[in-house]
């Protein structure tokens, strides 16, 4: 018990570098690399404003990154629950001071840059239920007083994103929580209870829906139901991406994007800009770079000794992995449009520093593997 | 709450790593699904998204081609094309479509009702499909646009190029053309790949012509935007201008034509009589093409339609007249050939004759007196022909008419040609229903009841007489084969017996004679050439005494209304008559006598008589 302890403290500046996971950081640099690339192709072979930006955000981020991993991860078990607690104070801070673009209030605006707190929300929820279920035994998991407590937890942020309205990330916040309580080990029966209780919702809830949401629903089921209103998204991304072909149009030959076919081709859909200039081949490579991060992040947790580490680098494996199957699954044409951008690729500095956050905890996870956290 | 390393802390990572196998596996099914979407996509279906996806990128901007040119046949031009100015508006371009119009209708002509129609256009069209405001500006318009262009975003002034008639007396033939209606897009097929504006022929060759005189329409393919501006140019095809044709006409002679008809009701055709080539085809009054082509004025238009000559009516091809008199030429050919009179049988001419109860009257109310078929068609005796029309009967009268080309249209692909009835037994009943009555064959053997002609007909029919009872088909376009059938003729009469050199057979291997002796032919010439140059004859007064320029001829009036009894006994006169009551009058000729080259037609609606009208007028003519 004291053994552990002496390690951590034995341990320089340079152990700890030395024991960072290489593959993950390389993996994250090189999709960096080539999202400062896709973003300058968005601007349209121009060292324009996006590209400056999303150049400075990714290096700031990847140098917060860097320095949250060298946080011990006592400290980030410690601060969990504050840190939900303070992005959900952030949440309701939106609620009544958030910037509105485009019909939705989202943004909280702070000096340096308009804050996105459901962005963080979900490496918050994943923390703060990753510590509860380290606490609690295995064997309280599933009593009912023990699930109330991460069903609100869950709920309540969702609930406000929702309002906003945000369905694309209510659903992926939600979708990190139910994954902790998975691994965590809540029954299968409760995970059945809350779907039938969920679908039967559904149909208030739809009544609930913007109109605009409702129609991304009903054209994802049919993108030929309106094809220059709302299903143009969805076709115009596939024939991005179908006539990329096997190697490519090249680089800065997206005629889709260079021409403006493509809707927000910074953000959401700057994988079919890429999958367009650079073809099947492109898309592989990416598809394999993001596929090495969620196994990497999966061997850190196995590698983890504590509950905690676990929880949260599984948690935030799959959550990585979500995120990026349900921006892929919606550019290809295999989920509705819900507005999910895509880890270290899409523009936007509230998702990349979110995702930073994330994998810097991970990343401590590693250094400190077997480092107890209590 | 320290558990690290206790049994509770291994349960649990053990439940945490079997849950995680779990979601494992579900992830890799997942990625396989992405990238079998990505093979099914990017690989299977790469080229369907490449061809949508360059269907999104091009867009093609039509270019109208330029009409082909029609020429005569020393190369004149009759339909050209001249420099327009247009003025052309871009909706996309402009920021305000309110005030545009409100600017151009300072500096242009624009009714309230034009600004009206034109937004209604813009609103139904793509804001980047230009609108042509207007396609004919006068050159000091085109300079003001251009003077305050800088102020009128949006606008376009455009060069352009228009059809353009220099001369009206082609106006009939060469027909019109103008802007593209319903009913042009459904008969012709060929429009829907025509840029919007294009000009399509309406009426005469213009319409027959269109589909290869139209060309080919070119494109600007561009590369645009999702907004539709576009980038850059990617490629041009400047079409292919229209086919150029020439005709047969001579445009002196049509020009002269028409200027001896002005103000009459009339129309006159010359034709080759050896390859059909039409020299002139000249209808009266005239009217003005040009003011078709660019939308007519109301005005114009009006007045067009009142006027109760019908300058638009083509009356060459689809003028009906009966041909009176002119028919007498077949009535006697027919006779000949079916071998039921001989030519030097005598009847006597008292000037009436009364046959099945009813009185048939000669024009000469005095009568001729006795007459043989060579002085009866020179003096044009009715009751002459009242007895060879009784013998010969209708049926075969009309035989050797549909033979000599009436009663059928004469030229390919002209909708307003009509084709005139030649009066049978069978057409009757077919047509009326009604049986045929004896009296009526009499009425035919003069060219009077139910026959009706086109001055195209008349002409074919002199001329096929004229160059020794040969069919030919007339034709309007130049066409260099078939032109020995003059040789041929000649080569005949010279060598009856003799089989023809293989030169002249491979040329003319469908030559059709009309006729079963040819002595018939020669003898209705012979009569013709008495009727203009033997005292007496119904043109004696408009012959020519010039060996080079002798011609034969036949007069023939039709009658428009009967003449009541009152006025036969009031010798009442043509010219006194109301203008609309008055006869028609017909002339058919062929010059020289001696050798003879051209047939003609001469038709002057309400003209009076053949003799005193339409005689006069072909004499001018050669």
């Amino acid at each position: 018990m004291f053994q552990p302890r002496s390690i951590q403290s034995s341990m320089t500046l340079k152990d700890k570098i030395m024991s960072m996971d290489y593959v993950l950081v390389l993996s994250i640099f090189i999709l960096g690399i080539i999202s400062m690339f896709a973003m300058y192709s968005t601007d349209g072979g121009k060292f324009d404003y996006h590209t400056k930006s999303h150049i400075l955000r990714f290096g700031v981020f990847f140098l917060m990154f860097l320095i949250v991993s060298l946080f011990q991860i006592r400290f980030w078990y410690q601060t969990s629950t504050l840190l939900y607690l303070g992005f959900f104070v952030l949440l309701l801070g939106v609620k009544y001071f958030g910037l509105t673009s485009s019909g939705s209030q989202r943004w909280l605006n702070f000096y340096f840059m308009n804050l996105q707190p459901s962005e963080l929300m979900k490496i918050g929820l994943i923390l703060f239920l990753a510590k509860y279920y380290h606490r609690i035994s295995s064997q309280d998991v599933n009593k009912i007083k023990f699930l109330f407590l991460p069903i609100v937890a869950l709920v309540a942020p969702v609930l406000l994103v929702v309002a906003q309205p945000d369905l694309g990330t209510s659903i992926l916040i939600a979708l990190g929580g139910v994954t902790v309580s998975w691994l965590a080990g809540v029954r299968v029966k409760f995970f059945a209870y809350a779907s039938i209780l969920f679908i039967s919702l559904t149909p208030i809830a739809i009544a609930f829906l913007k109109p605009y949401q409702k129609s991304r629903i009903l054209t994802f089921l049919n993108p030929d139901r309106d094809p220059l209103g709302a299903g143009y998204q969805i076709i115009q991304s596939k024939i991005a991406i179908g006539s990329g072909g096997l190697f490519g149009k090249g680089f800065l030959n997206g005629s889709q994007s260079y021409l403006d076919y493509l809707p927000e081709k910074h953000t959401d859909f700057i994988f079919t800009l890429f999958s367009e200039e650079f073809g099947f081949v492109g898309s592989l490579f990416i598809l394999i770079l993001y596929s090495i991060i969620i196994m990497r992040l999966i061997n850190i947790g196995d590698l983890t000794r504590s509950s905690f580490g676990k929880l949260y680098c599984y948690s935030f494996a799959t959550a990585f992995f979500i995120y990026v199957a349900v921006n892929m699954g919606m550019v290809l044409g295999l989920l509705p449009i819900v507005g999910a951008p895509l880890p270290i690729m899409s523009y936007g500095g509230s998702s990349m520093m979110a995702i930073m956050l994330g994998l810097g905890i991970a990343m401590s996870c590693k250094i400190y593997k077997d480092i107890p956290v209590n | 709450m320290i558990n690290f390393g206790s049994g509770n802390t291994v349960i649990k990572s053990k439940l945490i790593s079997r849950r995680m196998f779990v979601l494992s596996a579900a992830k890799t099914i997942v990625f396989c699904g992405i990238f079998g979407r990505l093979v099914s996509l990017q690989i299977n279906e790469a080229t369907k998204y490449k061809t949508l996806s360059d269907k999104n990128r091009f867009r093609e901007w039509k270019l109208a081609p330029q009409r082909g040119i029609i020429k005569d046949y020393f190369d004149k031009e009759i339909a050209s094309n001249e420099k327009v100015y247009q003025l052309h508006i871009t909706p996309e371009n402009s920021p305000n479509l309110e005030t545009l119009f409100f600017r151009l209708k300072t500096i242009l002509n624009l009714s309230d009702k034009r600004i009206f129609y034109l937004k209604r256009k813009i609103a139904k069209q793509k804001p980047w499909e230009p609108i042509i405001v207007s396609d004919n500006l006068t050159w000091s318009e085109f300079s003001r646009i251009n003077l305050f262009l800088h102020e009128l975003p949006g606008v376009e002034p455009i060069v352009s190029v228009a059809r353009q008639y220099p001369d009206q007396s082609t106006a009939h033939l060469v027909g019109y053309v103008s802007q593209v209606s319903q009913k042009d897009l459904q008969k012709k097929q060929y429009l829907k790949d025509m840029s919007v504006g294009i000009a399509v022929g309406k009426t005469g060759l213009e319409n027959k012509l269109d589909k290869d005189i139209i060309g080919k329409v070119g494109f600007q393919r561009y590369e645009v935007n999702a907004f539709g501006k576009r980038i850059k140019q990617i490629q041009v095809d400047p079409g292919e201008s229209g086919k150029d044709y020439r005709t047969t006409l001579d445009l002196e002679v049509q020009k002269y034509t028409s200027k001896v008809l002005e103000d009459k009701a009339a129309s006159v055709c010359v034709m080759d009589i050896y390859n059909g080539d039409i020299i002139t085809i000249a209808s009266s009054p005239s009217y003005d093409p040009n003011s078709f082509v660019h939308g007519i004025d109301k005005k114009y238009w009006n007045e067009l339609i009142s006027n109760e000559k019908k300058p638009l009516n083509n009356k060459a091809i689809a003028g009906l007249y009966p041909p009176g008199s002119t028919i007498k030429i077949i009535v006697a050919l027919s006779a000949l050939e079916n071998d039921i009179w001989n030519p030097k049988k005598y009847v006597n001419c008292s000037g009436v004759t009364e046959l099945y109860g009813e009185k048939f009257h000669c024009w000469k109310k005095k009568g001729h007196g006795p007459m043989n078929m060579r002085s009866a068609i020179q003096r044009s005796c009715d009751v002459y022909f009242y007895e060879v029309a009784r013998l010969l009967g209708v049926d075969r009268l009309s035989e050797t008419a549909k033979k000599f080309g009436l009663g059928k249209k004469v030229l390919d692909g002209f909708i307003e040609e009509r084709a005139g009835v030649v009066p049978s037994t069978t057409w009757k009943r077919k047509f009326i229903g009604k049986n045929w009555y004896l009296g009526e064959t009499l009425h035919s053997g003069i060219g009077q009841g139910y026959f009706q002609s086109t001055p195209l007909q008349l002409c074919l029919m002199t001329a096929q007489i004229a160059n020794g009872g040969f069919e030919i088909k007339p034709r309007i376009l130049v066409n260099d084969k078939k032109n020995n059938l003059r040789e041929y003729i000649k080569y005949k009469n010279e060598n009856p017996n003799e089989p023809l050199p293989i030169d002249m057979l491979v040329s003319n291997f469908d030559l059709n004679p009309l006729f079963r002796n040819q002595e018939n032919i020669n003898f209705i010439k012979d009569a013709m050439f008495a009727a203009t140059n033997e005292a007496g004859g119904t043109s004696f007064r408009s012959r020519y005494n010039d060996q080079k320029f002798m011609f034969a001829g036949k007069t023939g009036s039709s009658q428009i209304k009967r003449f009541t009894a009152l006025q036969r006994e009031l010798e009442i006169k043509q010219k006194d008559i109301e203008y609309k009551d008055r006869d028609h009058a017909l002339f058919v000729a062929f010059a020289p006598y001696k050798d003879p080259k051209y047939a003609i037609s001469v038709v002057v609606e309400h003209g009076g008589t053949g003799s005193g009208s339409a005689a006069p007028i072909a004499k001018k003519n050669n």
